[in-house]
């Protein structure tokens, strides 16, 4: 019969971060993915809340258009608080 | 008159079980049907000891002759372990495994809600502790018994099998010893005898759920408790002290 | 693609790799890329996953409680670093199973020492010692390696895997300072286990024919011998600390070097294991073919039984 499917496994370490990627698993459903999450992947007391997505329904870009994606995004300076000039008395902003 | 000797045979009732049950499991390591469910029964495993120990180490301090928790857990003889004839069942295959878990984590999670309302501090400790941790067990077990009664054809005639195998091993989670009498009335111990019927309601609603029947069966087994275990708890225990036994007094 | 663009692809691929960059799995690979790390990466994950079994021979044996729980642990990280491992190895492209099955059926290699037996408590403080010892030696460079699910795997397993060297190493000087029968069985143990350690290391520089290419995709940052050289240098002296003799007449410290230098390897034995003829080759496969063909019927509930309760989703929301 089909094996267990892959799942991708997200923990959030402490309460206030996002959840992080931390690896994979093989699990049956999503419930057995979730237990199997918390032994593998939290043993030493890493985590307070765990996602678990079947890695199938992930939907990755190509990083042969990294190009086309992401460039773009590279000399859009303005986006950045840095390219505004300030008198220099103000301190915060 | 509850005295020391009685509170010390209680908690080896109580940790017999977890020791045991922990040996069991952790002849499983390395050896599960795929490298996530060895890594959980091993966690079960590993919470298991870690509550043997607490419970031993409270007994040594109890008996006050220089004992240490290894004694208690390796030097006694047979007769003298309290566990029930449950935990001390072999790892048939992983159907026994489940079956034995789940019929022993229903009673377990009821016995330590009620052994966290101890009047003794350091029982009730252990016990709120491993609420916590048995009610994963729980969980896990429970839901593998779905998954293996309602899976394949194959899967629900292997633990139905161990269902009915174990099922009379069941009934002996609510004997009072006179230890536990005297503890319970010394309003340390718990009365056992009235988790019963909770215990066979939520059994049965798992195993319903599990499409698995319940075996009809009216002769139990019992004997444990008082320290008249199996046939495979002597070769359990060879393994367990072997080398206690075969280098004594030494520190490891 | 022709053979033009595909030299061009390898060439910045390895421009990549030289300035450090990491190439992750939906990056253009080379194939010999892809199947070398398959082929080092899956090696590894097996080698942890058969490395259970020798000290899983000793966890109901174990001669105290703490004892007992410290090695269920260690076992259990050895099944997590195996999890780890293979988890990376798949985002190239292959499955466990098929995984499994090139180790089942012989065609995947793991770390020979493991086929060598666990007989006394004391192999458990020799294996922690000497074969993590070893092991980490192997696994540290890895951390910055090039490709990035093993390097990301890397990084967890030697976070992890620090308790393990220690663990060893305290059971060694328990017994070192205990008992005559004690002290007997620790040097008992190094005796047996020290030569195979050294051979974990991998074949001498010579004869070792992956080493080049390896080093430049930084799966190997320095080479068998130097890594054989570091391992015995940090060792030797804490056989010393403990009061153990390190079993080889030859092994003295060279002033002028600033290395202990060391007898000859017996490269046969070596090879003889590796080809299948060690101690317990047969028994470790076997307990893992079994583990394997005796958890199917497991694995196939559970995936009917989610089968079903996918089904009574549908139905539902229907």
């Amino acid at each position: 019969m089909k094996n267990w499917p892959l799942w991708e496994v997200f923990v959030r370490s402490k309460n206030g971060l996002e959840h992080r990627h931390f690896g994979s698993l093989h699990a049956a459903d999503a419930e057995m993915a979730l237990e199997n999450a918390r032994d593998v992947y939290t043993r030493r007391n890493e985590g307070v809340s765990i996602w678990v997505v079947e890695s199938k329904n992930i939907t990755a870009s190509n990083p042969e258009n990294g190009g086309e994606l992401f460039e773009p995004a590279q000399d859009k300076v303005y986006r950045h608080p840095t390219f505004y000039d300030l008198p220099d008395e103000v301190k915060h902003m | 008159m509850m005295k020391n000797e009685n509170l010390v045979h209680y908690i080896y009732g109580i940790a017999d079980n977890a020791l045991i049950l922990g040996q069991r499991l952790s002849e499983l390591c390395g050896h599960g049907p795929s490298l996530e469910t060895d890594i959980a029964l091993t966690n079960m495993a590993l919470d298991l000891l870690g509550q043997t120990r607490s419970y031993y180490q409270y007994a040594a301090a109890l008996l006050g002759d220089g004992k240490t928790e290894d004694d208690i857990a390796y030097l006694r003889i047979e007769r003298q372990y309290k566990n029930v004839l449950l935990v001390e069942q072999p790892n048939k295959h992983f159907g026994y495994v489940i079956a034995r878990q789940f019929f022993y984590d229903v009673f377990h999670l009821l016995l330590l809600q009620e052994l966290q309302n101890s009047k003794d501090e350091t029982l009730s400790a252990i016990a709120k502790k491993g609420i916590k941790e048995v009610s994963y067990h729980q969980r896990f077990s429970s839901d593998w018994i779905k998954r293996l009664g309602d899976g394949t054809e194959e899967s629900r005639k292997k633990v139905q099998e161990a269902i009915d195998d174990l099922w009379k091993f069941t009934d002996e989670l609510f004997h009072m010893t006179e230890d536990d009498k005297l503890v319970f009335e010394a309003q340390i111990g718990v009365d056992v005898t009235a988790l019963k019927q909770t215990y066979y309601q939520r059994v049965k609603e798992i195993l319903d759920e599990a499409t698995l029947s319940i075996p009809e069966i009216k002769w139990f087994q019992k004997g444990g408790k008082q320290g008249i275990h199996s046939e495979h708890m002597g070769y359990l225990l060879a393994d367990l002290q072997y080398m206690q036994r075969a280098y004594p007094n030494m520190k490891w | 693609m022709s053979e033009k663009e595909i030299k061009n692809l390898e060439e910045i691929f390895e421009q990549r790799i030289a300035r450090d960059e990491k190439i992750e799995p939906k990056d253009w690979m080379p194939e010999k890329y892809r199947k070398t790390h398959i082929r080092q990466i899956s090696q590894h994950a097996h080698s942890e996953i058969v490395g259970m079994l020798p000290e899983g021979n000793w966890i109901t044996r174990a001669p105290s409680l703490r004892r007992k729980v410290a090695l269920l642990a260690k076992v259990q990280d050895e099944a997590g670093h195996g999890l780890y491992l293979y988890s990376a190895c798949e985002t190239l492209g292959i499955s466990r199973d098929e995984l499994y099955e090139q180790l089942h059926t012989g065609k995947a290699k793991y770390s020979s020492i493991f086929n060598y037996p666990t007989i006394t408590w004391a192999d458990i403080g020799a294996i922690g010692w000497l074969v993590d010892g070893a092991a980490i030696i192997n696994q540290v460079p890895l951390c910055s390696t090039s490709y990035g699910p093993y390097a990301r795997a890397m990084i967890r397993v030697c976070k992890e895997e620090s308790f393990h060297q220690r663990q060893g190493y305290e059971i060694m000087i328990k017994l070192a300072n205990g008992s005559p029968e004690q002290k007997e069985m620790a040097q008992d143990a190094l005796n047996r286990w020290w030569w195979p350690s050294l051979m974990m290391l991998g074949p001498t520089d010579a004869e070792s024919v992956h080493t080049e290419q390896s080093m430049k995709w930084k799966l190997k940052r320095k080479t068998n011998d130097e890594l054989r050289q570091q391992f015995i240098d940090q060792t030797v002296p804490q056989a010393d600390l403990i009061g153990l003799t390190v079993p080889d007449p030859e092994l003295k410290w060279n002033e002028e070097r600033g290395h202990y230098d060391f007898g000859e390897i017996d490269w046969d034995e070596f090879w003889q294991v590796v080809k299948g003829h060690g101690p317990c080759n047969k028994e470790r496969l076997s307990a893992r073919v079994n583990a394997w063909e005796e958890g199917e019927w497991v694995r196939d509930a559970a995936m009917a039984y989610a089968k079903k309760q996918e089904d009574k989703k549908l139905k539902k929301a229907i």
